[in-house]
């Protein structure tokens, strides 16, 4: 559905964008990450046609966004960045005049406004002007506006921003939802949502994609995936120490707490996985040690984020 | 899936098949949205009120209109290119500099409308505003026709003139908007320019020319000149080659400002 080929971006002399290739197919959620102007919103703002690339392509549905632009832009929903709206307008009429734009006339339009309203919970507000609405609701406003002809693509830059926890948990549902039948790119800083809406990571950074996959596949490249973190009653802790430290498939070994001992086994890198974690189990076994907790971590986007786009620093957290 | 098909669901609920959508659909939901966004502030009642005020404080008190004993409107639209270099710039600054402070240029120009549609929707929208503006000064006409007998034919000309004249200056003001997010900025720059193309034919200024150009440069300069082009529409005659000089005006002016978006949108 989105086919972005080598799309580069330079503002004068800076590389904002810098050859980035990948596509989006009906039924995935992409999420986008990467550090403050890492170039995320100039890409969106590319696939969308606001601004033209200095190189590259951008083919939505089959219809190239710079030959073919209004084919492409009707297949297109957008939130921009801050969700910008007309202040001076009431939510119903700014939802009216984007479901004009959109092509709805009569009782088709109101159908179409009304049923953004309920989705984006704007019954309240339909009659306020923009400009007195609160952040969330602004927020929301234009988020309404995206998605007000249930179109087929969906470009979302940070559509959490701004909004109260409940409502947070509303978009993501709605985002799932919606990706089932569409193809969705959207930003984000809060990492959880990643994992709780994507079905596709890209992480960019200084315009370059420094990551892509599934959210698991990224939590994979965290040095904390496979390690088994345990938690033990009783035992003599100098004892555990060495015992745990000479464990074969275990390469290293972090002390947590003393007395109670808790530890963290990290595997060694051809180990397969569960491993380590039953030989910790046979271990305590033997030794009688009581095991209170014990379990492989997954891995940690936050920490794989840090890792990628901070490189001088990743030495010494690992 | 391949990207040159699109599966049938995905233009279920999208009205917008080709051909449904007239080019002059996009340019009136614009149209109307501006002029709406015109009343919901106070920026168009300010606009006329001071039109009509200032109209009829130049009318009455600065040219005598009643002691002249004619019955005719010259004195009235003789000042309109002095009263609209203030007022056009004021009505059209936010034309484009509002949006880009907003950022809903975003919005628009990320709609299945062309820049033109945008461009041409909000120009006829500020243009409607100065239209109203000038149509309310209809009691002139009942009250000349009333004390005497005026040539009809002379005040149409010069209500025509008045409205060419106001969406020439309005095409500058819409130029400059697209520069700037600034509406200060916007304003003053087209205030200069529009000085300018009434300067340029504006005899005070080429009796004083002639003395030390040539007179076909001083010629060719006030062809430029919104001054003479509107003088000759004020006389009665609707010259092609007037209308076609501000038609010109308008429709570079308004290029400009495609240019300028497309230019400021690359970055
Ligand atoms: N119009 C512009 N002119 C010049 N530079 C620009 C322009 N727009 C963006 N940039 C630069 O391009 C880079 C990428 O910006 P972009 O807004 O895409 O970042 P981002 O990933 O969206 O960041 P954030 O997480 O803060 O939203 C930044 O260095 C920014 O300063
Ligand atoms: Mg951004």
């Amino acid at each position: 559905m989105i086919e972005v080929q080598n799309l580069t971006k330079a503002f004068g002399a800076k590389l904002a964008v810098n050859d980035i290739s990948f596509t989006v197919q009906r039924g995935q959620v992409l999420g986008f990450l990467g550090p403050n102007g890492a170039g995320k919103t100039t890409t969106m703002r590319m696939i969308t046609g606001f601004i033209p690339p200095t190189a590259g392509d951008v083919v939505v549905g089959g219809f190239n966004i710079e030959r073919d632009p209004i084919a492409a832009k009707r297949l297109i929903g957008y939130l921009p960045e801050n969700a910008p709206s007309y202040t001076d307008m009431t939510v119903r009429g700014f939802l009216n005049f984007a479901a004009e734009l959109r092509g709805f006339r009569g009782a088709e339009k109101t159908r179409a406004v009304e049923r953004v309203v309920e989705m984006c919970f704007l019954g309240s507000v339909l009659h306020q002007s923009v400009e007195t609405l609160s952040k969330g609701f602004r927020h929301r406003t234009c988020f309404a506006q995206s998605i007000i002809h249930d179109p087929a693509v969906l470009i979302l830059d940070e559509p959490t921003d701004g909004l109260d926890p409940n409502q947070k948990h509303e978009v993501r549902t709605l985002i799932r939802q919606m990706g089932e039948k569409k193809a969705i790119i959207f930003s984000t800083h809060i990492l959880e949502e990643v994992e709780a809406v994507c079905s596709r990571a890209i992480i960019i950074d200084s315009g370059k994609i420094v990551a892509n996959g599934t959210p698991a596949e990224l939590k994979q490249k965290s040095t904390l995936a496979g390690a088994v973190t345990v938690r033990f009653a009783n035992g003599d802790p100098a004892s555990m120490k060495s015992k745990l430290s000479a464990l074969s498939s275990g390469e290293r070994l972090t002390i947590l707490s003393e007395a109670p001992t808790a530890a963290r086994i990290y595997p060694k890198n051809n180990g397969a996985r569960g491993e380590l974690a039953a030989e910790i189990g046979q271990l305590a076994a033997r030794e009688n040690w009581q095991i209170e907790e014990l379990h492989t971590e997954e891995g940690r986007l936050d920490e794989v984020f840090r890792t990628i786009t901070l490189p001088e620093t990743a030495p010494r957290k690992s | 899936m391949t990207a040159d098909t699109i599966p049938a669901d995905t233009v279920v609920n999208v009205p917008d098949a080709p051909g449904k959508r007239s080019s002059l659909g996009n340019i009136l939901t614009i149209t109307k949205r501006e002029v709406s966004g015109y009343f919901a502030s106070p920026v168009a009642y300010v606009f006329i009120v001071i039109f009509l005020l200032l109209a009829g404080f130049f009318t009455f008190m600065v040219s005598d209109f009643f002691d002249r004993g004619q019955a005719s409107l010259v004195m009235f639209f003789a000042w309109h290119p002095w009263l609209y270099l203030f007022l056009v710039p004021a009505v059209g600054m936010r034309m484009w500099s509002e949006e880009r402070r907003l950022g809903t240029i975003e919005l628009l120009l990320t709609m299945p409308v062309t820049p033109w549609q945008a461009i041409v929707g909000k120009f006829l929208a500020s243009w409607i505003v100065l239209i109203l503006a000038l149509a309310l000064t209809f009691p002139l006409v009942i009250t000349v026709n009333y004390l005497g007998n005026p040539d009809n034919g002379i005040i149409v000309a010069g209500y025509v003139g008045s409205v060419l004249l106001s969406g020439a200056y309005l095409s500058i003001a819409a130029m400059t908007s697209a520069m700037t997010r600034n509406q200060v900025v916007s304003f003053i720059l087209s205030v200069v320019l529009c000085l300018f193309l009434i300067l340029a034919g504006w005899p005070p200024v080429t009796d004083l020319l002639v003395h030390w150009a040539n007179p076909w440069f001083v010629q060719a300069i006030s062809a430029f000149s919104v001054m003479a082009h509107f003088d000759a529409i004020q006389k009665g005659v609707l010259d092609s080659r007037d209308l076609l000089y501000f038609i010109s005006v308008i429709v570079f002016c308004l290029f400009t400002t495609s240019v300028i978006l497309r230019t400021h949108r690359a970055g």
